[in-house]
């Protein structure tokens, strides 16, 4: 009692590692700022005696009658207020009150914190945000926290809590909310001055509020809050204490390698931190702190780190499937991880089409990527971007997870490749690419069979195969044209090209090149054509009906 | 792409699932015959256990153990399978290892896994357990920094049991028997190289699991059969509780809820990888001696393929593997993710 203490007094509710509690307490308790702490009572006596050993006897410290703290319980709010009175009571030089928990840890030197309080002597730093505008709070009620009974605990006997509150809304039960309060919600650490304190701690209707709160939802975060409201003189609505929540409320742990970002924290404090980050207690309790250069407060560069993690784990990465991440047929996000081209039959109606389409885009363009004998990669090439094999069978193991490893392993540059009747058709590839926004698919009708024409005799094998090509087409088109369709498809007839070759075939590549690429290398030339027609005569002759050959006439 | 089974099949492969385990939780406790105990240590109830079978490592034990002391494991069980280059003598020095000894089939054990099984029933109950081969480094999002402890505490406030990591196959760029390690020396400083993308998933929905294949065997050694390629999907890190059971290997697990650890809804979840370093230079040696003794694979010639390849030193490097640089790397390539883990 003899010893002056700073204006700054500390309220440290604890229940877990008490160790590190010990050592925030001694580190308040040095810089001569008064502790009480709370500690929950569902910690055993050899415990409390560890803590009480570790810290020591200090004329500044003192303990606080224990309560049992449940997660969002009254009596989070009951030890608050004892040890609150027990602050005010022992040290009359304090003039603000700080409310920390054992996982907290102090971001600057106490002088700084200190400082800034003296110079805002009638200021409460308290988050308190009025409920009609509470739209952060994460998962859970807002308003109805304050009109509805919460008897049964909401970890332990969530559906009992749950079916309360739905027959609570069923009837229509709202309580009255005592005058003349408006309710107010925010964080739980707040830092409030004497007046504010003792005016709420001395209210004549303290009773009252207090019966009330208990019935509340997770009171600690609005008894304080609301009351602050009623007696404050000025409130910075704000807390000095950072929290990061989860998406299930829960607060997120600072590691070792959160020091940087906690450096640029603009709080005073940090919540919560994990007990064994043994770097982050190191270097703010010790004199680190200040040898190092100060960084300047960034703290939108902590939000965004968190928020980059909520981001990747509630939408994850468009286009990646992997062992964590197997997206459902109908979510939200891409399927695949970027914007390609596929061209049909291109091939067979110019010549070098590949090269030149790798000329006009700039990419490399594959050659037919669903070849029956060999995966075609640009160039030859025997592997590819993240070791994709060019073996075929490989490939037809999974060709869907193909395209989009393809795809993935090559994000940020456009694939562009042929793929048509005469490859390994896949259905589910089929589908797969028809639902997909990111794909643009360019087809020739009929162009498979101009290979078939230049291998020369038409013999009962060709008629045959040109019957099963014919189908695939069909069904690729259907597939294509069906109203599930999401890609952006364009089809052409022989013919359509012949007629005009530049505008189909610019069209074409209108989102993979460039004007001025066009510009410079114009059009490929086109294969001949000439006997054309009397192989399609000769084709009518064999047998194979005029319907099916009416398509191809050029 | 991710198909939901229908309700009534879901269940019926649920009651299936049922008896399968109950079966094998016999057949492991039946197991436990072949086992003797060598060296018994003690540990305590919050620790973090590491359940091991493992044959002549002479060159990799060294390194294992730092690895995995490093990540904060706190006791080791070992079930030797009839080592004779001193891995035995090694292990049974350490001051946190119990020791199991057996001469019996690996391959009757259901490669091992009845062995482990029955030691985790017998002594993971309740503890986070890690199970890794000798030549299995786990890795996951903030290793360096972050402690398995610190990992456990968050899956059990996300209520998750199990985190995959699937194995991640390294080798060295040359032949095979150029990469010597030096026994204690980190395995990755020779091994260095990998494949990025070319892994395909499948869903089983008997098992509700993921079948993960591809990587440089796949690539090299399966290009006619990619369907007998070597199964990369792990669950090496678990809370184990004595109603489990291994199922094939650490790929899948019963009851099948614990396959359950990736998102189907588009986010992702947690996930690391298992560096497996194989691919040292002994593996050409090894191969045959494992070609003749044949307790690894079913007895497929497909498999004698893959020894005689392996024992021909062949290089697995191709232009575009990529080289191992760190767990963040392989978060940007996709092979892992912290899933809200910030």
């Amino acid at each position: 009692m003899t010893m002056a203490s700073a204006p700054l007094g500390v309220v440290m509710l604890c229940h877990t590692a008490l160790n590190r509690a010990a050592q925030v307490a001694r580190f308040w308790l040095d810089a001569g700022c008064p502790v009480v702490i709370h500690v929950d009572r569902a910690v055993s006596a050899p415990a409390l005696q560890g803590l009480q050993a570790d810290i020591g006897p200090h004329p500044l410290l003192r303990f606080s009658p224990r309560h049992r703290c449940e997660w969002g319980s009254w009596q989070i709010v009951a030890a608050t207020q004892d040890a609150s009175a027990v602050l005010l009571d022992s040290f009359p030089e304090v003039n603000h009150v700080l409310l920390t928990s054992g996982a907290c840890l102090p971001l600057r030197p106490v002088a700084e914190m200190v400082a800034y309080v003296q110079q805002n002597p009638q200021v409460d730093f308290i988050e308190s945000v009025s409920v009609e505008h509470a739209t952060w709070i994460m998962g859970g009620l807002s308003e109805e926290r304050f009109t509805l009974h919460f008897p049964f605990n909401w970890r332990r006997q969530r559906a009992l809590f749950d079916w309360f509150v739905e027959v609570q809304r069923k009837l229509n039960i709202r309580r009255e909310i005592p005058r003349p309060l408006r309710p107010h919600m925010g964080s739980q650490w707040w830092c409030l001055t004497r007046a504010t304190l003792s005016a709420m701690l001395g209210d004549p209707k303290r009773k009252r509020y207090e019966r009330y709160f208990r019935r509340n939802w997770i009171p600690d975060e609005s008894y304080f809050q609301t009351l602050a409201r009623l007696h404050s003189a000025q409130i910075q609505s704000r807390s000095l204490t950072l929290v990061k929540f989860d998406r299930n409320g829960r607060p997120n742990l600072f590691y070792d390698d959160h020091l940087q970002l906690l450096r640029r924290s603009d709080c005073f404090m940090a919540r919560k931190i994990w007990p064994d980050a043994a770097r982050l207690y190191d270097f703010f309790l010790s004199d680190l702190a200040q040898k190092t250069p100060p960084l300047p407060p960034e703290p939108a560069k902590i939000d965004r780190y968190f928020e980059l993690a909520e981001q990747q784990r509630r939408e994850g990465r468009a286009g990646l499937y992997m062992q964590s991440r197997i997206p459902k047929e109908d979510s939200a996000s891409a399927k695949t991880a970027g914007p390609y081209a596929v061209f049909s039959g291109f091939d067979h109606m110019f010549e070098n089409f590949d090269y030149w389409l790798g000329q006009v885009s700039g990419t490399r363009a594959h050659g037919h990527l669903f070849a029956p004998q060999i995966v075609q990669f640009h160039g030859g090439a025997k592997v590819w971007h993240g070791a994709l094999s060019n073996s075929a069978a490989i490939r037809d193991y999974n060709p869907r997870m193909f395209l989009t490893n393809l795809l993935w392993a090559t994000r940020g540059e456009r694939q562009c490749f042929a793929y048509g009747p005469e490859d390994n058709m896949d259905h589910e590839v089929n589908w797969f690419m028809a639902t997909d926004p990111n794909a643009e698919i360019n087809i020739i009708r009929g162009a498979w069979l101009l290979p078939l024409w230049r291998h020369g005799a038409v013999t009962q094998e060709v008629i045959a195969q040109i019957g099963v090509l014919q189908k695939r087409e069909q069904d690729w088109l259907t597939v294509l044209q069906s109203r599930w369709g999401l890609a952006k498809l364009r089809v052409w007839s022989v013919a359509d090209i012949v007629q005009n070759p530049q505008d189909t075939v610019f069209e074409a590549v209108r989102d993979s090149a460039s004007a001025p690429a066009l510009q410079a290398h114009g059009l490929p030339p086109l294969k001949p054509l000439d006997g054309f027609d009397q192989f399609l005569a000769q084709l009518r002759d064999q047998g194979l009906p005029t319907q099916v050959l009416k398509d191809l006439q050029v | 792409m991710f198909t939901p089974l229908p309700h009534m099949t879901n269940r019926w492969f649920e009651f299936r699932m049922r008896w399968k385990r109950r079966r094998l939780r016999l057949r492991a406790i039946a197991k436990s015959r072949e086992l003797t105990c060598v060296r018994r240590g003690q540990w305590g109830k919050q620790d973090i256990l590491l359940f091991c079978t493992l044959r002549n490592e002479a060159e990799r034990i060294d390194w294992f153990l730092h690895h995995y002391r490093r990540l904060g494991v706190q006791h080791f069980i070992f079930i030797d399978n009839g080592s004779t280059d001193g891995t035995r003598e090694t292990i049974l020095a350490q001051p946190d290892t119990t020791v199991y000894a057996t001469q019996a089939s690996y391959k009757h054990a259901r490669f091992g896994m009845d062995w482990v099984t029955w030691l985790m029933l017998r002594h993971g109950n309740g503890h986070w357990c890690v199970v890794a081969d000798a030549d299995e480094l786990l890795i996951y999002p903030h290793w360096h920094s972050r402690p398995l402890s610190a990992l456990t505490g968050w899956l059990e406030g996300e209520r998750q049991v199990a985190m995959p990591a699937m194995m991640l196959e390294l080798y060295p760029k040359g032949p095979l028997d150029a990469a010597t390690c030096l026994p204690g020396a980190d395995p990755c400083a020779t091994l260095n190289w990998f494949d990025a993308a070319n892994y395909t998933i499948t869903h089983k929905p008997l098992l509700d699991c993921l079948l993960i294949q591809g990587g440089p065997r796949a690539r090299c050694f399966f290009t006619d059969s990619p369907n007998r390629a070597p199964t990369l999907t792990k669950l090496p890190l678990i809370k184990w509780s004595w109603h489990n059971a291994w199922v094939n290997s650490t790929h899948s697990i019963l009851p099948r809820a614990l396959n359950r650890s990736f998102a189907t809804c588009g986010g992702e979840q947690i996930s690391g990888v298992l560096l497996h370093t194989k691919f040292m230079a002994t593996v050409v040696e090894k191969s045959r001696i494992e070609k003749a003794r044949a307790q690894h694979f079913g007895n497929a010639p497909v498999f004698d393929q893959y020894y005689d390849a392996v024992a021909r030193a062949p290089d697995l490097w191709c232009p575009t593997s990529t080289r191992l640089e760190g767990w963040q790397q392989l978060e940007e390539l996709g092979l892992i993710s912290r899933g809200g883990w910030a």
